[in-house]
C-alpha cells in the first residue's frame, strides 16, 4: 500500500501544479519596474503643444500614470471609474495618450469628461516603450520619490484601486512623512 | 491531365515558397548586410507582448512595430546586441526573450533534468542494491535477481 503513495503524491502535486498554470493570465506579465525609479518623461501636453509634461515635477507625491488611446476599448470601459477616481481627489491621474490621434483624443476628453490632472501626449510611442507598456490601459502607481510601486494591466476598476492602489499610497504617504 | 498536372505545380509552389515567411518589413532597415543581418535576427529573439507567440518579426502588431524601430535606432547608434536585449529587459522583463536565460527564479527549472535524473539514478540504485540482497538471501532461485 505505502508502495503506491509516492507516486500517487507526486501525481497530486503535479495536478495542483497544472491547476496552478492553467488558471493564470499568461496576458499578465509582471513588470520588471516595480521597485525601481520610474522613467523620466518630458512630452508636449495633449491640449497645449508648447505646454511640456515633465514627470519631475511630479516629485514629492505619490501619483498615478494612467495609459490611454482612443483606440482602445478597455480604456473606453474604465473610464467612468477614473473620473470617479479623479473625484476623490486622492493623487493626480496623469495621461499618458499612446499613439493617438490628437483631435480624437481632445474630443474624447470633452465628452466623456477628463479625469487628467494632465495628459502628455505619446504620439511615437517611445514614452510607453519605456515604461513597459505593452497593452492599455494600464496604470501605474509612482511613489514621492519616484520609485514605481505598482501596476495594473487591465482596465481600472474600483475594487482594484481600494484594494491596491489605496493602501500603498497611505502608506507610501506616511513613510515619506516620516522621512522629512 | 495537363490541368491536374499544372494544378500540381501550383501547389507545388505555394508549399514551396508560400509558406516562407518574408520579414515583415516591407524594405530592408539597413543597406549593409551585416547590419540588417543582426536586425534581423534580433528581431526573431524578441518577443512581442500583445501577441505573445510571436516574435516581433513575425507581427505587424503596432507594439512590435515600434520595438523594430528602436532596435533599428540602437543598431544605427552602434549599440551592442547585448545592450539591446538589456534595453528590452528593463523595460519588459524576460518574458520578452525568446529564449530564456538562467536567473536566480527559474534555475530550479534549469536544473530540474539534471536533479531528475541523480533522483532517478538513487532509486534504482536503491532498488538494484535491495534485489541483490534479496537474492543473497535465497540464492537457488532460478529467477532469483530478476523479478
Amino acid at each position: 500500500m505505502g508502495k503506491f503513495l509516492v507516486p500517487l503524491g507526486l501525481f497530486v502535486l503535479l495536478g495542483v501544479f497544472l491547476a496552478i498554470g492553467l488558471n493564470r493570465d499568461p496576458r499578465y506579465v509582471p513588470s520588471p519596474l516595480i521597485g525601481k525609479p520610474a522613467p523620466e518623461f518630458s512630452l508636449p501636453s495633449l491640449q497645449d503643444a508648447s505646454y511640456p509634461v515633465s514627470s519631475k515635477e511630479l516629485l514629492g507625491q505619490p501619483w498615478v500614470l494612467n495609459v490611454w488611446g482612443t483606440w482602445c476599448g478597455g480604456c473606453r470601459q474604465e473610464h467612468d471609474t477614473l473620473l470617479a477616481i479623479a473625484r476623490q481627489k486622492t493623487v493626480p491621474i496623469v495621461g499618458l495618450n499612446w499613439k493617438d490621434d490628437n483631435s480624437a483624443a481632445q474630443d474624447w476628453l470633452r465628452q466623456l469628461g477628463n479625469p487628467y490632472a494632465v495628459v502628455a501626449e505619446d504620439r511615437e510611442g517611445r514614452v510607453a516603450i519605456d515604461w513597459g507598456v505593452y497593452g492599455a490601459p494600464e496604470t501605474f502607481l509612482i511613489g514621492p520619490d519616484g520609485t514605481v510601486l505598482y501596476k495594473h494591466i487591465a482596465p481600472m476598476t474600483m475594487q482594484v484601486w481600494n484594494e491596491e492602489f489605496l493602501p500603498r499610497i497611505e502608506s507610501a504617504r506616511s513613510a515619506a512623512g516620516s522621512r522629512s | 491531365m495537363i490541368r491536374h498536372f499544372l494544378s500540381l505545380a501550383l501547389l507545388a509552389c505555394l508549399v514551396a515558397f508560400g509558406g516562407r515567411a518574408y520579414g515583415i518589413d516591407t524594405e530592408a532597415a539597413f543597406d549593409d548586410p551585416v547590419l540588417q543581418h543582426r536586425y534581423e535576427s534580433i528581431n526573431r529573439e524578441l518577443r512581442c507582448l500583445v501577441c505573445q507567440n510571436q516574435t516581433i518579426a513575425d507581427s505587424n502588431a503596432t507594439l512590435a512595430q515600434d520595438l523594430r524601430r528602436e532596435v533599428r535606432d540602437m543598431i544605427a547608434a552602434g549599440k551592442t546586441d547585448a545592450e539591446i536585449r538589456e534595453f528590452m529587459i528593463e523595460r519588459y522583463g524576460d518574458f520578452v526573450l525568446y529564449r530564456p536565460r538562467m536567473t536566480a527564479q527559474n534555475f530550479l527549472l534549469w536544473a530540474a533534468p539534471a536533479l531528475l535524473l541523480l533522483v532517478g539514478g538513487f532509486a534504482l540504485f536503491r532498488v538494484v542494491r535491495r534485489r541483490a540482497q534479496e537474492s543473497d538471501i535465497e540464492p537457488d532461485g532460478p529467477e532469483a535477481g530478476q523479478s
